[in-house]
């Protein structure tokens, strides 16, 4: 049984860590996808900016939290959240809205957007430095172990407090998309503008509006992402390009342009990391009695070295691809 | 001369004053970095350019003539680095002596009798199992054969590192691992190109983008092939080395080598251009549809652009490489060796294989000018603002002023994208009057 909630521990817990990151990433990504038809390259340092937005605000107020209860970054994730979406906005203004308006084929947008993923970047670094930093100015991290109440099971089912508060983000973060694109008027002209944007340019719905809304709701997921991804480790400005990878994996294996895809899509990549790095001979260790005796197991039976994790999104993608370019969801664009 | 083709008339063949104008202003700044930092340190940065160029040259191809954006030149880059690293450094007696290279190749070869077997098992439906049993029978087997083989394959390696360090190199002329360096770095373009270029042209961006960093992650964890963090040096020189006659002989020497390939390289593709075959490449890249109205395949020309882009990215990161004296897996950086290579092919025109190496060198240039006047600009900043707000300076202000050069290359890619899409040097199309 020890071995069981080592499993939890480092293959449920973990990979459901991951992979809510990677949904809300995966969601942003495939929104713009759907809606401005370009793989955007800079939403890793979106994300990166959102985290960042959070520290700066919790270093000046660290006592915020403290006074309702729960964590500082938490309380000030709405506020980085409208600041990201802020920049978002701002970002499409001056950079993608002119493209558009010259008519470019879309690999000039993924360019243009490495361009940006680099100008976010060299600002990140340079008001945030290098390092890694802890959100956690002011607050300490709670961990909670849950024994099981089983008869031998020494080990505890570890939890940690930012986890708890991701799975609670991520649950209502999705719930709220999906209320906001099947009930709302703007969320139904997006999906419309997704299908078919001549239709409903012509149908009357304002593309201009349904733009700026997407790039908003982008940069909001962007930050939820970013700030709960740093909450579970640390703060690192350089993570944008590793991030990629996994996100747009995601989004494909889920579908480009398919919102609920894209959080199945996020789960199986994030699961898959885990379980690609978990060393399955720890598992397969209290049979090893009952083995035949010229089955030695070698000591480790993990598929990939945590230094290869990023093999693993683009062993997906490669399979997605060749296998199902459309994803699991049969996504519209390839 | 006589025009043997009919297909396109040739504009009045203009004084060339704009490509003159840019490259006396190129000159002049170079003559002004030899003025300034001296002979050795200027010649350097003539060769490293010239690398640069080369690399930039497999980009316009792949960008500019067939409108493939390849997010991961430092992949492929590492990748002729690696062969230049590894053909060309002496043999190592302490791995060869042993029976350890045996062992390799045993490993080797269950990797291939793997491999072999599940590709017969993939093709178990032609026997009459059913297609999802062989599915199921191909996967599980897959999967089994795949840790058998690593668990293997990492018991080697381990004894490789702790009793002879690394494999070493074969100890053959730099320039075997040059051609090489230019074909392994296409076998993985093909590979790539195969998967993505039927699809949407975003999705070969996000594939080099993931390639380029598994290949640097390949190379700096596998310490028994490439000595990961520890580096690999010296790599021998083509030419005679700065030992024996000094820095700025020596790399005048290596410069005319890689200007001869430069050279060459420039001419073939020049050729290449004005062929039909150029004429189709540039004929799908501006309407695919017609092109393949007209019967021409596709997918086929893409993959041979992209291949051929790939292996001149590999021989340019060779030869860099070999430059360089020094393999060091992580010195490969995405800015330096994608960004920057991006920045020279749209900044100096797309397409236009003169423009392209204008780009790379001015790009070049700048890049490294630009490494003392961030860090004087920044110490400006500072003593400004120490002296008007009383800041508290942060301790690591030169990495950080390093990194906001980051910023300039956004700012100008995405400045050019939109100003000056096809750049300084614009490819010069010809149109039927």
């Amino acid at each position: 049984m020890n071995e069981l909630v080592f499993f939890i521990n480092n293959v449920v817990i973990a990979g459901s860590v991951t992979g809510s990151i990677y949904a809300i990433g995966a969601v942003g990504v495939t929104l713009i996808f759907s809606i401005m038809r370009f793989a955007h390259f800079a939403h890793g340092d979106m994300m990166t900016f959102g985290a960042f937005m959070v520290l700066l605000l919790t270093t000046l107020f660290p006592q915020a939290g403290a006074a309702i209860g729960v964590p500082t970054p938490l309380i000030m994730l709405p506020l980085a959240m409208v600041l990201t979406a802020a920049l978002a906005v701002g970002l499409d203004r001056a950079f993608y809205k002119p493209l558009r308006a010259h008519g470019v084929k879309p690999i000039v947008f993924v360019i243009a957007s490495l361009g940006v993923a680099l100008m976010l970047q060299g600002l990140i670094r340079l008001f945030a430095g290098t390092g890694g930093q802890s959100l956690y100015v002011d607050d300490r991290k709670e961990i909670f172990r849950l024994a099981l109440p089983i008869e031998g099971v020494r080990v505890p089912v570890v939890i940690t407090e930012p986890q708890l508060y991701l799975f609670a983000l991520t649950l209502v973060a999705v719930v709220g998309l999906h209320v906001f694109l099947s009930r709302s008027r703007l969320g139904k002209a997006m999906r419309a503008m997704s299908d078919n944007p001549d239709l409903a340019q012509a149908s009357g719905i304002n593309t201009h509006t349904i733009v700026a809304v997407t790039w908003m709701l982008a940069g909001g997921l962007a930050a939820i992402a970013g700030t709960l991804l740093s909450l579970d480790v640390t703060f690192k400005p350089d993570l944008s390009f590793f991030l990629l990878l996994p996100i747009f994996a995601a989004a494909i294996v889920g579908g480009v342009g398919h919102p609920y895809g894209a959080i199945a899509g996020g789960f199986v990549v994030g699961f898959a990391e885990t379980l690609a790095v978990f060393n399955w001979n720890v598992l397969l260790r209290p049979f090893r009695d009952s083995l035949p005796e010229w089955l030695s197991l070698p000591g480790n039976l993990a598929f990939v070295g945590t230094e290869y994790k990023i093999v693993v999104p683009f062993f997906i993608l490669v399979v997605i691809l060749v296998w199902r370019p459309t994803g699991i969801f049969k996504g519209k664009v390839i | 001369m006589d025009k043997t083709t009919t297909d396109s008339v040739v504009a009045p063949r203009r004084f060339p004053l704009r490509e003159i104008l840019l490259f006396l202003v190129l000159l002049a700044a170079v003559l002004g970095v030899y003025a300034l930092m001296g002979a050795a340190y200027s010649t350097r940065m003539l060769v490293e350019a010239a690398c640069y160029a080369i690399l930039a040259l497999g980009l316009t191809i792949q960008w500019g003539y067939a409108g493939q954006f390849n997010a991961g030149v430092m992949g492929f880059v590492a990748l002729g680095g690696f062969c230049a690293m590894f053909f060309s450094v002496p043999v190592n007696e302490a791995f060869w002596g042993s029976e350890l290279p045996g062992e390799l190749a045993r490993v080797l070869l269950y990797g291939i009798g793997a491999v072999l077997l599940v590709v017969g098992a993939s093709r178990l439906d032609r026997l009459g199992v059913p297609r999802r049993l062989r599915t199921t029978i191909a996967v599980v087997l897959a999967v089994v054969l795949y840790l058998v083989v690593i668990s293997a394959l990492r018991e080697v390696t381990d004894q490789i590192e702790s009793r002879a360090g690394f494999v070493g190199g074969l100890g053959l002329p730099a320039w075997v691992g040059w051609i090489f360096g230019g074909a392994l770095a296409g076998g993985v373009g093909y590979f790539i190109g195969r998967v993505c270029l039927g699809l949407r042209s975003d999705y070969l961006a996000i594939a080099t983008l993931g390639i380029a960093e598994i290949i640097k992650a390949f190379l700096k964890n596998s310490d028994w092939l490439t000595r990961g963090t520890a580096t690999v040096s010296p790599l021998p020189w083509p030419v005679p080395g700065p030992a024996e006659v000094g820095f700025t002989l020596a790399r005048a020497l290596y410069f005319s080598v890689t200007a001869v390939l430069i050279a060459a390289i420039f001419f073939l593709l020049h050729r290449a251009y004005h062929a039909p075959w150029g004429r189709m490449i540039r004929a799908i890249r501006d309407n695919e549809v017609s092109a393949s109205a007209m019967g021409k395949t596709i997918n086929r020309r893409r993959l041979e652009i992209f291949v051929l882009g790939c292996i001149l990215m590999g021989i340019g990161g060779a030869v860099l490489g070999s430059f360089n004296s020094l393999f060091d897996p992580q010195g490969y950086l995405p800015l330096n060796h994608t960004f920057l290579v991006l920045v020279m092919v749209i900044l100096g025109g797309p397409g236009n294989n003169l423009g392209t190496i204008f780009g790379a060198v001015a790009v070049y240039v700048i890049w490294l000018m630009s490494e003392p006047l961030a860090l004087f600009l920044m110490e400006l900043a500072v003593s400004f603002g120490e002296g008007a707000f009383g800041w508290d300076t942060p301790t690591n202000l030169d990495s950080r002023a390093l990194q906001a050069r980051v910023f300039v290359i956004g700012l100008l890619i995405t400045l050019v994208l939109r100003f000056a899409p096809k750049g300084l040097l614009p490819e010069k199309a010809k149109h039927i009057a």
